[in-house]
C-alpha cells in the first residue's frame, strides 16, 4: 500500500491505520479451523508450533511471502485484503476452502475465498468493511500437504504456485485430495476437476501426467515480463505434479527431500 | 621494495560508512536549501504543444518553475562529450567513421524522444510540496510515430529522432584485418549466427543527485554530485551556462556506486546550478528510483551477425561481423563501446581474419551509455558462443577448440593488427592466456567434472559447466592527475582526478604514497573526486584509475621524496646520497641522530630569506604530476559457471563459479578480489535476470523493482578466485585495471554451461537473459527440430 | 496540511515532534532527525538500504509513516557505535572483511544483520544467505558480507 503512495499512484485523502486495534492478532484453534485474527503478523505465524502441527501447509506457504523485513509487518488479514492472485496465502486458504470474517458497523458476515476474491486485486470488500479473521481448516494429521512455487528470486511474487493436500485410504489410493492454483488465473482458483479425477485412483505417474494435462487446460494465465502466457501453463501442470508428489510423499509417512 | 603495495590494507573509508557517517549527496544539508523535482515526457516522442504550470505555480512553498522555453537561448543543449569522441587521426582513417552531432535540450524545448526526457523543473521548500506542484503542470503533446526497435528504424521512412539528421544512423565504422571474405570461401565450414545483448540498467543503490550552492560574494558555484566525472561535469556547466570554469567547483561526495552512467553529464546536473545561481539559495535534487529506471541512462543493446569460416580440427579462420547498437535517443560517447566492442571481440584468440561493420542507430527510448565493460561483455558473449557453437558443431569439447586458437605466452606481446581507440597498435602487453586456462580447469577439476556429469546426466540431473575467457584495455587515457603536497603540519595531502564510487580510492593510493615517502598509509590523507586543487582531472570510469592515478600519485610522490630529500640535504649539509627517509623523518645514515622531521623540512620549504629550497625549484614541498599511459594494458580472465538446469521449469541454478584473474601488480588483493566478486554478481545479473524492456509505444515496462530485477544474496555464490601475475609493461607500477572485469565474462559462461547441461539436447542460447521463460521455449524448440531429425 | 503530534523514542532519545500525516518514517529520520544514516534505495520495499528497528523487529522505514511510529521504539545504524567511538563488532567485522564499497547498501544490512545474530548465535552459511536476501548490494555481491556476519557471530559467541 505505502509504495503505491510512494509512486503517487494513489492519492487517498483519508488514511486509516488499523494496526494498533486491539484483539485483532490471535491464533487459536476452534473446532475444525485455525481461526486467525487478520492483524496477526506473518511473522508470527512462522514462528508458531500450533500453525506448524494443524495446518502445515500455511506453515510451508508462509516462508514464501517476501523477506524477513515484510513478514515482520504484513498481517494475515492484509495479505487477503490485497487479493493478489500470486500470493501465497490466498492460494492456500482456497485450497483448504477456509473462510473469511468480514465485519463492519452493522455486525458480521462470513464469506468464502470464491466469494471473496473477484479478480486481481479486487475483493468483495466494501469501503466500510474490513477483514476481521480468517479460518483455515485444520489438516488432518493423517493427510499431506505441499506448498510449492518457482520465483524468479528468492522472495519474489510466485510466477505459479501450487497449495496440494490429499490423503490415501488403506489400498494406498486418494481418498481425499484439495488443490488449488495461484499466479495463473485472475483469482486464487481450485482445481475441483483435478481433484475429482484424482480421487479412487493410485498414486502413479500416468495419473500425475494426466492431472497435470487437465490443470494446463483449466488455467488461463496472462503474458508478463516474467513469462509468457504459454510458459506460465506449462509450468502449472508441473508444478501440480510436483505439489501431488511431495503432498503423496508426506501422506505415506515419508519426508521430502 | 614495497612495504604496503600488496598488502590488504583495511579501508579508511570504513569507518564513517559502518557508522552511518558518511555523506552522500542525499545528506547535504544547506541553510535554506529548497528542493527540485523534474517533470519528465510520458511519451517517447511527441511536440509539445503547451505547458500550463500556473495551477502549479499557485501552490504554497514553490519557488520556481522553468520549462525548456524559458530557458531557451540561455542555456546551450546538452551534446556528445568530446573528450570521449574525439579519435586520433590515424584510427579515422584505418575505421572512416562517422559521427553526427546529436544533442539534447537541457528541457525539452518543442519536443520530447523517449520517456523520462525532463521537460520542466519545479522548485519547492520540500521534496513533497514539489512533487505536488509537479502533479499540477499540465503538459499537452502531440504525439509523433514511436520507433523502439532499432531494424525498424534503419528503414527508410522511420521517424527521425534527432531532427537534424536525414536518417537515424548516427554513427558508423568498418574495422578491418587480414582477409575475411577470403577466409569464409576457404573455410571448411561457415557458421551463421545473430548474438544478442539486451538492454540493461546500472543500477547502483544510491541514484542521482545534484546540490548546488552559489556564493553570491564570489559569484562562485559549488556543486556536488553523485558522479564519477567532477572534472568534465564542470567543463559542461561552465560551457552550457557561459561561466568561467574556474569559477566552479565540482565535487563528488560519498557516492553510492557508479558503475558507468554516472560517468557523464546529464541535464539535471545544468539545470539544478543554474537554479542556484538564479534563486540565490542551494538547490537539491535527489532522483527517486523510479526516475532513475526510466531517465537514468541505460547501456548495452548489441545485435551482432556473424558469420565464422572455421576448419574441421577447430581452427577458426576468420570472423565477419556486422553489429548494431541501440542507442536510444542521443549517442553521447561516440564509438566508446562500439569501438571497445569492435578490438576487444576476438580476445585471447588468433584470429587474422577480422571484418567489424558497425552502425550506431538511434531510437525513441533514454540514451545509451558505458556500463561495467563498456562494449567488452556484448563481444565476449559473441565470441565464447562462437567457440562453444564450433566445438559442438565438430562434436568437440570447447575447450579443445579454446585451446586450439588461443594465444600461445611465446607470442606476446601480441599484435592484433588493428588499432585501439587512442590510435596505438592493438598489442597485448603480457598475459599467458593458456596457463590461465590451464589453472582454471585445474580449479574445477573439469576432467573429473565431465566423469560425474555422465553420471548425474543418467540420474536426471542436468549440470554444466561452461567457460569465458577475455582479453581486457584497461587503463585508458588521456591522462590522470596528482598533487602531493607536505603541508605545515607535516603531513602529507595527495590530490587526484580520480572520482571513486567504492573502489577505495583513499586507502589504496595511500599505499602507493606510503611506499614512496615511507610512511604508513594513516598518515596519508588521499582526496578525490573533487575538482579543486587539480588543474585537471579525468575521473575514473574504463577500469583506469589503479593505473593512472596509480602511476600519477607514484611518480608524484618519487619526484617529492627527491625534493624533500634535497631541502634535508641543504639543512642537514650533507649529499642526498647520505640520506634515508624513515617514519617521517629524513637521517644521516652514517649519524642516525642527525635528523630533520618532515614537518621541519615543510618549515624549511617555506618561501622568503631563509628558504633551503635548492636553486632552481618553487618553494614549498609539492610536485603535480600527469600520467599519460602510452596506451591502454592488458588484463585477461578466464571464468567457470556450473550450472544444474531444471528443465521442465527452465529454471538455471548456479552451484559454482571460478575465477582465474591477471591484473598485473595488485595494489590491494582484498579490493581487487572485491572488485571480481563484485562484477561477477552484475553479470550474474546480466545473465540470468536483468533486462531493460519497452513496449512498441516506447513506454517503459520493467520501472520498478518487481519488474527488473537485480540478484540477491541468494543468487550470488561466492566466487572461487585465482591469480596470475603478469605485470603491465607500460606505467611504472606494472598495474593493470580491475574494476570492470568481473562483468565481462558470467554471460558467455552461464549460457554456455546450460547449453552444456541439456546436452546432448542441441540448444541455442544467443540472448540474454536466460529467463525460464524463455530457456523452456528454446528447449522446446530445440526437441521440435530433433524430434523432426528423428522422424525424417 | 494540520500536523500530528508523535512521541516516540529514537536511538534512546524522547522525541516529540509534529509531522505530515504523510512524512515517511525515512523521511522523518533523515529529514527532521537529522540521522542521515539510513538511506533511501527504492522507496518501494524492495532493496532494503532504509531497514531500520522498530520495537526489536527489522523494518523497511520507507514503507512505514512517521505517525505510525507514535510511541515506539526506533534504533538507526548510528546506535550500532559503541560509546568509546569504537566501531561495534558487526561493523568492525564488516570493515575487516571488505563488506562494503560504496557503502551505501551498508546501513541497511547492518540493522537486519544486528537484528539477526541476537536471534541466532550460530548461524550456517546458508542462514545467513537466507538473512541478507531481502537487501540489495550491487557493489560487493554479498559474499563478503556473509564472511562478516560469520565473523560477527564468532566474536559474540567468545
Amino acid at each position: 500500500m505505502i509504495p503505491l503512495l510512494n509512486m503517487r499512484l494513489s492519492t487517498p485523502k483519508y488514511l486509516i491505520d488499523i494496526g494498533r486495534a486491539e484483539g485483532l492478532s490471535y491464533i487459536q484453534e476452534n473446532g475444525e479451523s485455525l481461526v486467525i485474527g487478520a492483524l496477526t503478523k506473518h511473522r508470527d505465524i512462522e514462528k508458531s508450533e500450533m500453525v506448524k502441527e494443524k495446518c502445515p501447509l500455511l506453515s510451508e506457504a508462509i516462508r514464501w511471502v517476501g523477506h524477513e523485513q515484510i513478514r515482520n509487518r504484513g498481517t494475515v488479514g492484509g495479505s487477503i485484503a490485497h487479493g493478489d492472485p500470486s500470493a501465497e496465502l490466498p492460494c492456500v486458504l482456497t485450497a483448504l476452502r477456509g473462510e473469511i470474517v468480514i465485519a463492519d458497523v452493522n455486525g458480521e458476515e462470513i464469506v468464502s475465498p470464491e466469494e471473496f476474491f473477484l479478480t486481481y486485486m479486487l475483493t468483495s470488500l466494501q469501503p466500510d468493511q474490513l477483514v476481521k479473521e480468517i479460518r483455515f481448516p485444520i489438516i488432518k494429521p493423517t493427510s499431506g500437504s505441499a506448498f510449492v512455487e518457482v520465483a524468479r528470486r528468492h522472495g519474489d511474487f510466485g510466477l505459479v504456485e501450487v497449495a496440494a493436500v490429499v490423503e490415501l485410504n488403506e489400498a494406498g489410493s486418494f481418498s481425499e485430495v484439495k488443490l488449488a492454483i495461484g499466479g495463473v488465473n485472475s483469482v486464487p482458483t481450485t482445481l475441483e476437476d483435478v481433484e475429482r479425477l484424482l480421487v479412487g485412483k493410485e498414486p502413479t505417474e500416468e495419473i500425475y501426467k494426466e492431472a497435470s494435462d487437465l490443470t494446463m487446460e483449466m488455467v488461463e494465465p496472462e503474458s508478463d515480463l516474467h513469462g509468457t502466457a504459454e510458459y506460465r501453463r506449462e509450468l502449472s501442470g508441473t508444478m501440480v505434479i510436483r505439489a501431488l508428489k511431495q503432498a503423496t510423499i508426506r501422506a505415506q509417512g515419508g519426508r521430502v527431500i | 621494495m614495497t612495504k604496503y603495495v600488496g598488502q590488504s590494507v583495511k579501508r579508511k573509508e570504513d569507518y564513517r560508512l559502518v557508522t552511518g557517517t558518511g555523506q552522500f549527496v542525499g545528506d547535504i544539508r544547506m541553510a535554506n536549501m529548497v528542493e527540485a523535482v523534474f517533470v519528465r515526457s510520458t511519451h517517447a516522442h511527441a511536440t509539445i504543444k503547451g505547458i500550463d504550470i500556473s495551477e502549479a505555480r499557485a501552490l504554497e512553498g514553490v519557488h520556481a518553475i522553468l520549462t525548456g522555453m524559458d530557458i531557451d537561448g540561455i542555456i546551450k543543449p546538452l551534446v556528445q562529450f568530446e573528450s570521449h569522441c574525439a579519435l586520433p587521426p590515424n584510427l579515422e582513417e584505418a575505421i572512416n567513421p562517422t559521427i553526427h552531432y546529436c544533442y539534447e535540450d537541457v528541457l525539452a524545448k518543442n519536443k520530447v524522444m523517449y520517456v523520462g526526457q525532463p521537460i520542466a523543473v519545479v522548485v519547492a521548500e520540500n521534496r513533497y510540496v514539489a512533487e505536488d506542484a509537479a502533479d499540477l503542470i499540465k503538459v499537452k503533446y502531440e504525439t509523433l510515430p514511436v520507433v523502439v526497435d532499432p531494424f525498424k528504424s534503419l528503414e527508410k521512412g522511420a521517424p527521425l529522432i534527432q531532427e537534424h539528421l536525414k536518417n537515424n544512423v548516427q554513427s558508423d565504422f568498418h574495422v578491418t584485418t587480414g582477409n575475411a571474405v577470403q577466409s569464409l570461401k576457404d573455410a571448411d565450414h561457415i557458421l551463421k549466427a545473430r548474438i544478442q545483448t539486451p538492454r540493461v540498467s546500472s543500477n547502483p543503490l544510491e541514484t542521482r543527485g545534484v546540490v548546488s550552492i552559489y556564493e553570491n560574494r564570489t559569484d562562485q558555484l559549488h556543486v556536488y554530485s553523485s558522479t564519477q566525472l567532477p572534472f568534465e561535469i564542470r567543463t559542461y556547466i561552465a560551457r552550457l551556462l557561459d561561466l568561467v570554469e574556474q569559477q566552479i567547483r565540482v565535487t563528488a561526495p560519498d557516492v553510492g556506486g557508479g558503475f558507468g552512467p554516472k560517468g557523464g553529464v546529464h541535464p539535471e546536473e545544468i539545470i539544478i546550478p543554474y537554479l542556484s545561481k538564479l534563486l540565490k539559495r542551494p538547490v537539491k535534487w535527489i532522483e527517486d528510483r523510479l526516475e532513475h529506471l526510466t531517465s537514468a541512462r541505460h547501456s548495452r543493446d548489441q545485435t551482432h551477425d556473424v558469420e565464422v569460416a572455421y576448419n574441421l580440427d577447430g581452427t577458426i579462420l576468420g570472423i565477419k561481423d556486422h553489429f548494431i547498437i541501440d542507442s536510444g535517443a542521443v549517442n553521447y560517447f561516440g564509438l566508446t563501446c562500439a569501438y571497445n566492442s569492435a578490438y576487444h571481440l576476438r580476445g585471447a584468440y588468433k584470429i587474422p581474419n577480422y571484418d567489424v561493420t558497425c552502425q550506431i542507430v538511434l531510437t525513441n527510448k533514454t540514451p545509451n551509455v558505458p556500463f561495467r565493460g563498456a562494449g567488452r561483455p556484448e563481444v565476449v558473449f559473441v565470441m565464447d558462443r562462437i567457440i562453444d557453437m564450433v566445438a559442438r558443431r565438430l562434436k568437440k569439447d570447447p575447450v579443445e577448440v579454446m585451446r586450439k586458437n588461443m594465444i600461445q605466452a611465446e607470442d606476446m606481446p601480441y599484435d592484433q593488427g588493428i588499432l585501439v581507440k587512442d590510435g596505438a597498435k592493438l598489442i597485448y602487453d603480457s598475459g599467458d592466456y593458456p596457463a590461465a586456462l590451464e589453472q582454471g580447469l585445474k580449479m574445477v577439476d573439469y576432467e573429473g567434472f565431465r566423469e560425474q556429469q555422465k553420471e548425474l546426466k543418467k540420474q536426471g540431473k542436468l549440470v554444466g559447466v561452461g567457460i569465458s575467457t577475455y582479453v581486457e584495455g584497461t587503463g585508458a587515457g588521456p591522462f590522470e592527475s596528482a598533487y602531493v603536497t607536505i603541508d605545515g603540519s607535516g603531513q602529507v595531502v595527495a590530490y587526484l582526478g580520480a572520482s571513486p564510487q567504492g573502489q577505495g580510492h583513499e586507502t589504496v593510493f595511500s599505499q602507493i604514497c606510503a611506499d614512496e615517502l615511507m610512511l604508513s598509509p594513516n598518515e596519508i590523507t588521499i582526496r578525490v573526486g573533487d575538482t579543486t586543487n587539480l588543474a585537471f582531472g579525468a575521473g575514473t570510469y574504463a577500469s583506469r584509475s589503479a593505473v593512472n592515478a596509480g602511476s600519477a600519485i607514484q611518480v608524484a610522490s618519487a619526484k617529492l621524496r627527491e625534493k624533500v630529500l634535497a631541502v634535508a640535504a641543504a639543512m642537514l649539509e650533507v649529499e642526498t646520497a647520505d640520506l634515508q627517509m624513515e617514519n617521517g623523518k629524513v637521517l644521516v645514515k652514517a649519524e642516525p641522530e642527525k635528523c630533520v622531521t618532515y614537518k621541519e623540512i615543510a618549515e624549511a620549504a617555506r618561501p622568503g630569506n631563509r628558504c633551503k629550497v635548492p636553486v632552481g625549484m618553487e618553494p614549498g614541498l609539492q610536485v603535480t604530476h600527469y600520467f599519460v599511459p602510452p596506451t591502454v594494458t592488458f588484463s585477461s580472465s578466464v571464468h567457470i559457471a556450473m550450472v544444474e538446469v531444471d528443465k521442465e521449469t527452465g529454471f538455471v541454478e548456479l552451484k559454482g563459479y571460478s575465477v582465474v584473474h591477471d591484473a598485473g601488480k595488485v595494489i590491494n588483493p582484498m579490493i581487487v578480489d572485491g572488485q571480481v566478486q563484485g562484477g561477477i554478481a552484475q553479470g550474474i545479473g546480466a545473465a540470468l535476470y536483468e533486462e531493460v524492456v519497452y513496449d512498441e509505444k516506447g513506454q517503459l515496462l520493467t520501472g520498478s523493482y518487481m519488474d527488473y530485477l537485480l540478484p540477491t544474496s541468494m543468487e550470488i555464490p561466492s566466487v572461487e578466485k585465482s591469480h596470475q601475475e603478469f605485470l603491465s609493461t607500460r606505467n611504472p607500477l606494472g598495474i593493470k585495471g580491475v574494476g570492470e572485469g568481473g562483468a565481462i565474462s558470467p554471460p558467455a559462461a552461464i549460457a554456455n554451461a546450460v547449453v552444456d547441461a541439456l546436452d546432448p539436447l542441441e540448444v541455442t542460447i544467443n540472448q540474454l537473459p536466460i529467463s525460464p521463460s524463455k530457456l523452456r521455449n528454446w528447449i522446446k524448440e530445440a526437441e521440435t527440430k530433433k524430434y523432426k531429425i528423428e522422424i525424417s | 496540511m494540520d500536523g500530528v503530534k508523535i512521541n516516540l523514542k529514537v536511538n534512546g532519545q524522547n522525541i516529540s515532534k509534529e509531522v505530515d500525516a504523510r512524512l515517511l518514517l525515512s523521511d522523518f529520520i533523515r529529514e527532521n532527525l537529522l540521522l542521515t544514516g539510513t538511506h533511501l534505495g527504492c522507496e518501494h520495499g524492495v532493496c532494503g538500504a532504509c531497514t531500520i528497528h522498530v520495537n526489536g523487529d527489522t523494518v523497511r522505514s520507507c514503507l512505514m509513516l512517521a505517525v505510525q511510529a507514535d510511541g515506539c521504539e526506533v534504533k538507526t545504524v548510528e546506535s550500532l557505535i559503541q560509546e568509546s567511538g569504537e566501531l561495534n563488532h558487526l561493523q568492525q567485522a564488516f570493515s575487516d572483511n571488505h563488506a562494503l564499497q560504496c557503502g551505501f547498501c551498508t546501513p541497511g544490512f547492518l540493522m537486519t544483520v544486528s537484528s539477526f545474530l541476537e536471534e541466532n548465535s550460530n548461524p550456517s552459511e546458508d542462514e545467513i544467505r537466507k538473512c541478507i536476501s531481502g537487501n540489495l548490494c550491487r557493489c560487493t555481491g554479498y559474499s563478503n558480507i556473509i564472511k562478516a556476519v560469520k565473523q560477527a557471530a564468532q566474536t559474540v559467541s567468545n
